[in-house]
């Protein structure tokens, strides 16, 4: 740890750093909870690792709300009066001393009963004691300690529905039948002469018949629902051939051993069925950190201050009425649109637009819902309700509301239409056949034609490739919803990013300074004006500007809001602010600069920039080879002539969208049969992204906020876009190998069934065998196409 | 050989005895978090061992 660094959380103390029991800390915030871990014993905190802490927000009355009872009712879990349960989701948990802190909260405030971390979900479960401690102290205190809670509409609207833990039963199940049947069937297999094996034969028989009923029954239920289901809707997806192989599966069996003419297929039965479900279970990958369906509720506070005769008061936000009056502190959300009624409001729209640099508003102009204040307390007057204000009113557009319908066609249920066709004509020809020439065989070679075609291996296939091929995703982080999300991105034609936050980064912000040369005094003088000012602008100028600062003092300082400032040091005068402001003609249209005069001569002006994320001139021209690409924002024109030499020519420009424009574009682009895709990050996308057929957030920290979408990606990984769209391409071409290798198999299973020689030794060697090396062949394949991701 | 239906009989009944256990396990949650208890028992030694320092110089 170098001398000028935070004995607490890293960061650089500055020139002034706070020592306290001979340690450095860049903040009061962090010496205060050095104290707290020092008075309590929890020195060791540091030994585990170096710098720890993450630097704690301002939180000061920020959880004033968590005193009124509607709200703590929700957010408890459980409450007997005395003692309290409540569960956080905390991102900021990271690292084992994450759950070292948090699981000894009771050290800290004696009113904890127990605190226990789920590290994969992030979460913290507390238990506490009604009447030694509160909601709002406990949630101040883990505040204070660095790990803020994400406290959300979300968590108070809907009690979390538990993990489905169905398929993990139907599958052991499975395994421990397929075992047992299989150790019994084994002494029929191989010694079928033995006298003493003949007279346990029928106990034997039986036992696996009761075990394979569980399997049967339990495990393989949905494969009857679902191939049900098909039926009814006129489809035939490929659970109408398994539904149909197992039940002929276990009919025969049961027939074989009730007259006594042979062991049955119990064994073969079992292990389809457990081998099915593997996959069902393997595809079925979640990230329990992140959240595919976060709508702006779970975005937005779940309290708000009003000001009723100049008394404060907390309300859930649900219940702001048109006119109340709101107190927006700093770093807090805007929840409702609304009228600026006093204070400086520096409105930060990046999570609804991208765009990092602040708007500022004067008293009287209209704020929007979903920004975030930076600079200082204001009052604003409510003029729309929740549902009513201009960006949560897209959440009523049907988009939001429709289900998953049945008719989702994948690759497996495409090609078993014919599949299943196929084998009923089959079964269907070889029991004509065999009526003439030997009756008695007619059932035998029907259902072993029926058994030997149950598409096992076809199954199997689709999820064990798209399986591990989401594993290999989310290890590079790229968090996909689904299975089919990989199958939607291999139908993509068309491509439509959206641009600030999107193509352009959200934190780093280009400043080019144009006009006349500055002279250095001239330079170190308007960074000293810079530093006098709160205007989000000027303090990113003040951080771009290198040199230091002058040693004189401001004389005449004067800032006009939403204008600029005018002030004088070391006798030079200097004007900077809008155009306008110092009297100039706007140089350029459409776009954030700074104009500067000094003493009353024009010299220039910074214009911002975003700046273009890294790679992404070679992503587009990856793309632009394969799909149609489309630029659809609702900035102005500004940056446009940029984009199109930046660009590939074929690269379609649409400017000044609003959110249900880009919603109502994609649905048009749909209609014309396009299969789009859809990359964007901020709420005003929201639309765009559930509309189109594949949505991915871009999200600079995953595990913060991303609205609701199929596929989450790092945007550090932008440039890697167009690999993984090719790897989804190359696995449908992965699972469509696999299925000719897998018809292999059927055929060779279709000769011994059709001459009627399907012993249930045959079965119970070619269908864990096709099986297995189906499974092995993509995943071999899959993780060697990706080797170099 | 009237034993096999004996040594069957137990070892399905062990068997079973098993998957009951396994099946009570997965439903008490045991395998919903497998991370944080392999980390946790470590900050356990640690804090005893801190307990008894502190006993000592008391």
């Amino acid at each position: 740890m170098s001398l000028n660094s935070c004995y607490h959380c890293g960061a650089d103390c500055g020139k002034k750093p706070i020592v306290f029991n001979e340690k450095n800390f860049c903040c009061n915030g962090c010496k205060t909870v050095y104290e707290i871990l020092n008075v309590n014993e929890l020195n060791c905190y540091y030994d585990l690792q170096a710098t720890p802490g993450t630097i704690p927000t301002e939180i000061k009355g920020k959880y004033n709300y968590l005193e009124n009872e509607d709200i703590i009712e929700k957010l408890l879990e459980f409450s007997d009066g005395e003692t309290s349960v409540v569960e956080f989701y905390i991102p900021s948990i990271h690292c084992s001393s994450c759950i070292w802190v948090l699981e000894n909260l009771n050290k800290l405030n004696g009113g904890i009963a127990t605190s226990m971390v789920n590290f994969p979900k992030k979460t913290l479960r507390v238990t506490f004691k009604n009447n030694e401690t509160n909601l709002k102290q406990l949630v101040e205190l883990i505040t204070s300690i660095g790990y803020e809670p994400y406290i959300s509409l979300e968590d108070a609207d809907t009690k979390k529905n538990k993990v489905d833990k169905k398929l993990i039963y139907q599958v052991s199940i499975a395994a421990f039948a397929f075992g047992n049947i299989m150790l019994l069937s084994f002494p029929e297999y191989f010694a079928v002469q033995e006298f003493w094996l003949n007279r346990y034969k029928p106990m034997f028989r039986w036992l696996m018949f009761v075990m394979s009923i569980p399997v049967v029954f339990y495990s393989a239920k949905d494969y009857f629902i679902s191939a049900y289901k098909g039926i009814k809707h006129k489809i035939l997806n490929i659970d109408v051939p398994i539904a149909l192989g197992i039940s002929v599966l276990f009919l025969r069996s049961s027939i074989e051993i009730i007259l006594n003419i042979g062991s049955g297929f119990f064994d073969s039965l079992t292990g389809l069925i457990f081998f099915l479900l593997l996959g069902k279970l393997f595809q079925q990958k979640t990230y329990n950190f992140l959240s595919f369906e976060r709508d702006y509720k779970s975005y937005f506070p779940i309290a708000v201050t009003i000001i009723i005769d100049g008394i404060e008061k907390n309300i859930p936000v649900k219940d702001i009425e048109k006119g109340n009056r709101l107190l927006i502190r700093n770093e807090e959300l805007i929840p409702v649109d609304g009228i600026l009624i006093n204070g400086n409001a520096a409105i930060d729209y990046s999570f609804v637009t991208g765009e990092s640099i602040p708007v500022i508003k004067k008293s009287g102009d209209k704020l929007f819902a979903g920004g975030k204040q930076t600079a200082g307390a204001i009052e604003m007057e409510v003029i729309n309700t929740m549902s009513q204000s201009y960006l949560t009113q897209l959440w009523s557009n049907d988009v939001f509301n429709k289900k998953n319908e049945i008719t989702i066609k994948n690759i497996t249920d495409s090609i078993s239409k014919y599949f299943t066709i196929a084998i009923l004509t089959i079964a269907f020809f070889a029991g004509i056949f065999w009526y003439y020439y030997n009756p008695s065989m007619v059932f035998n070679v029907v259902t072993a034609v029926l058994i030997i075609a149950c598409p096992c291996a076809l199954a199997l296939s689709a999820p064990f490739a798209i399986g591990n091929m989401l594993r290999i995703f989310g290890y590079k982080k790229f968090y996909l919803k689904n299975a089919e999300t990989i199958e939607n991105i291999s139908k993509i034609t068309t491509i439509i990013f959206d641009k600030t936050g999107t193509i352009t980064s959200n934190d780093k912000t280009k400043i080019n300074y144009e006009g006349d040369k500055l002279s250095l005094v001239e330079v170190s003088a308007i960074k000293s004006v810079l530093r006098a000012s709160n205007h989000p602008l000027s303090r990113l100028l003040y951080k771009y500007i290198k040199e230091e600062t002058l040693d004189k003092e401001l004389t005449n300082f004067e800032e006009v809001l939403g204008s600029g400032i005018n002030a004088t040091i070391n006798n030079i005068n200097i004007k900077l602010g809008s155009a306008n402001f110092v009297g100039e003609k706007s140089l350029k249209t459409n776009e954030t600069a700074i104009y500067i005069t000094i003493n009353g001569k024009f010299k220039g002006c910074f214009t911002f920039k975003n700046s273009y994320r890294k790679g992404m001139k070679e992503v587009f021209e990856t793309l632009s080879k394969t799909y149609k690409l489309i630029i659809l924002s609702g900035d102005n024109e500004g940056e446009k002539r940029y984009l199109e030499k930046l660009l590939p020519k074929n690269t379609q420009f649409e400017f000044n969208q609003k959110p249900e424009n880009k919603l109502e574009y994609i649905k048009s682009l749909q209609e014309k049969g396009e299969k789009v895709m859809m990359v964007g990050d901020g709420l005003n996308d929201a639309g765009a992204l559930a509309q189109s057929n594949v949505g991915i957030a871009i999200s600079e920290d995953v595990n913060v906020f991303s609205p609701a979408c199929d596929a989450i990606l790092d945007a550090k990984l932008f440039n890697k876009l167009p690999k993984f769209l090719i790897l989804s391409v190359q696995t449908i071409s992965v699972i469509k190998v696999s299925f000719v290798i897998s018809f292999f198999y059927n055929i060779v299973g279709m000769y011994f069934a059709l001459t009627g020689q399907l012993e249930p030794v045959v079965a119970a060697i070619l269908m864990p065998l096709s099986s297995i090396s189906i499974v092995v062949f993509v995943t071999i394949i899959t993780n060697w196409i990706s080797r170099k991701l | 050989m009237e034993v096999v239906y004996i040594t069957i009989g137990v070892s399905v009944i062990v068997a079973i005895l098993f998957f009951i256990a396994f099946i009570k396990s997965v439903k008490s949650g045991q395998y919903e978090d497998t991370y944080t208890p392999s980390v946790r028992m470590l900050f356990d030694d640690e804090l005893v061992s801190e307990k008894k320092e502190k006993e000592q110089i008391k």
